[in-house]
């Protein structure tokens, strides 16, 4: 295998926001980069929904690059050189932290029976793993989308954690918009009868169809019309006319449907509840007495938010909302809006003028 | 680095280790200075996000914001100083945001091109056409100075306003002029208010 990534043991239950405990969980982490002997040079990188540990180092499923190779790394905005960086699988998810696929104590996989998790348990997890890391502060927290929701929840429940937080394409809260996209995924799985209530790790049978429908719900919200208009328009695929039926027509079916077949080669289909469920309770103010400026009170944290104007997921004026609480609870904050064809998933493709922001904010 | 005479001005009468407010802070000159020089905590606002960018890059605090209608999420006195520096003209409604100033900061910065200058009285007397000159560089239909005005109307505003005039400055050829027959002589001013 590529890349074994690192595996910490949290030598406590970890508590949850459900109330129960995680009992034996475990934290699979990359780390790139050589923590400074005062450990004043790390950098946490929270991933996406889907995203995993394998930040700027290969894929060890798909081979395909590290998600983020293009930011991070020698040289790089954020630049390996210099910081010591940390990207941990989330708890809830299946590429080797504890999730609903991890063998419970009974010996069984713990499927549905998994506790319910929030963005504030992932966190929780990742504090374990930075206090067996030996960082008391971190230099910045980095992360967009659910990625910048951990970042939030970290400054917000951990002033001290981090020095810099900084925050692409998210949100503090899911609208009713972000809830019904994520439940027509959930429905898709659930509807799938593979998915046999979620006890088919043990089966030949995996809910891929209707895991695969999710993704296709999903990266739908992830792209803009004008970039999907740019990148299929109404074109064929390998064919010259219509045929009248239903096989993946036109190009942006056939890639809908490629990009979903690939998903469930690397993804478990109970991981996807769980997170999604955990990025919908997300509400930063509701945590501390519904005024989210509250959440912030007394940091000592600078912060820098960005937003794509074609993000229709977590739209400008997410951020914007952040950007005020941050100014009425006196903190140290940027913001900027940047131009971008391709809409939520902007964040992930190159940008110079995102590259040099994230530089001048981290270094 | 050279810092224009009103910003030099300004920040040449910012109390050291203030908290400062640059409304319409460009590409972040004046809060490089405040915060090098002064010990200020210096934060900013910018509409345009190529300049937020430049801010951003070196190290400052500056959020894309419109003035018009972003500075009513700051809490009251939570600067020390609110500055604007040459934009008043700019604004949608420049007594409002003058209100804003006031509200947010507990003395405030305003400096502005005067279109009472004697250059600028001259282009319209003798040439009849909306004036462009050094300190008014565009032409009417694409300046962003949408709202112009002379020194006279401005300390007319700030008495409407309850404001205090605390100290004024005024320039002319790059360099300060005193307040004599400023309204004609002056092509900036700048004012720090209270109220």
């Amino acid at each position: 295998m590529l890349n074994p990534s690192s595996v910490f043991q949290i030598p406590y239950p970890l508590p949850l926001d459900s109330g129960q405990a995680l009992d034996g969980a475990q934290i699979a982490y990359q780390t790139y980069g050589t923590l400074a002997p005062d450990g004043s040079n790390a950098v946490l990188v929270c991933h996406a929904l889907t995203g995993d540990q394998y930040l700027a180092s290969a894929h060890p499923i798909t081979g395909k690059p590290g998600w983020w190779e293009r930011m991070v790394g020698p040289g790089k905005p954020i630049d390996t050189n210099r910081h010591f960086v940390i990207c941990a699988n989330v708890i809830g998810s299946c590429m080797g932290s504890t999730g609903p696929s991890s063998i419970a104590p009974d010996g069984q996989p713990y499927a549905m029976r998994f506790p319910v998790i929030t963005i504030r348990d992932m966190v929780r997890g990742l504090v374990a793993l930075l206090d067996g890391l030996g960082i008391d502060q971190l230099h910045a927290v980095v992360g967009g989308s659910m990625g910048g929701m951990q970042a939030l929840s970290l400054a917000a429940n951990w002033p001290a954690r981090a020095a810099r937080v900084l925050v692409l394409a998210s949100t503090a809260r899911h609208s009713a918009q972000n809830i019904a996209f994520h439940e027509v995924g959930r429905q898709a799985i659930m509807a799938d009868p593979a998915w046999a209530g979620g006890d088919y790790y043990a089966s030949e049978a995996r809910p891929d169809n209707g895991l695969a429908v999710a993704r296709m719900a999903a990266h739908i919200t992830y792209l803009s019309e004008a970039g999907l208009t740019e990148k299929f328009g109404r074109r064929l695929q390998d064919r010259e006319a219509k045929g009248f039926g239903f096989d993946a027509e036109f190009q942006v079916e056939s890639y809908l449907r490629y990009q979903g077949s690939g998903f469930t080669r690397r993804f478990d289909a109970n991981s996807y509840l769980y997170i999604t469920r955990a990025m919908d309770y997300f509400d930063l103010a509701e945590e501390h007495g519904g005024k989210l400026a509250n959440a912030f009170a007394g940091t000592q944290a600078r912060f820098c938010l960005i937003s794509f104007d074609t993000d229709w997921l977590y739209p400008t004026a997410e951020s914007r909302h952040i950007v005020h609480a941050l100014n009425a609870a006196g903190a140290k904050v940027s913001f900027v809006e940047l131009s971008a064809a391709h809409g939520h998933d902007s964040f992930l493709l190159p940008h110079d003028q995102c590259d040099r922001v994230v530089k001048g904010f981290i270094e | 680095m050279t810092l224009r005479p009103d910003l030099a001005a300004i920040a040449a009468h910012v109390a050291p280790g203030s908290r400062v407010l640059d409304i319409g802070c460009g590409d972040g000159a004046l809060m490089a200075e405040l915060e090098s020089v002064s010990g200020c905590d210096a934060r900013g606002m910018e509409l345009d996000g190529a300049l937020v960018e430049r801010c951003v890059s070196r190290g400052l605090s500056v959020v894309q914001g419109d003035a018009n209608v972003d500075l009513a999420e700051y809490p009251d006195k939570a600067f020390d100083y609110a500055i604007l520096s040459q934009t008043l003209q700019t604004a949608t409604r420049p007594d409002l945001i003058l209100d804003e100033l006031l509200r947010v900061g507990r003395r405030a910065f305003v400096s502005f091109p005067n279109f009472a200058h004697w250059r600028t009285r001259a282009a319209l007397m003798f040439g009849g056409r909306m004036p462009v000159t050094r300190a008014l560089p565009v032409s009417w239909y694409e300046t962003q100075n949408i709202h112009h005005v002379t020194v006279e109307d401005f300390r007319d505003l700030a008495r409407k306003k309850g404001a205090r005039i605390e100290r004024a400055w005024f320039f002319a050829n790059e360099s300060e002029i005193g307040a004599p027959a400023a309204n004609w002589r002056a092509e900036f001013a700048v004012f720090e208010l209270s109220r």
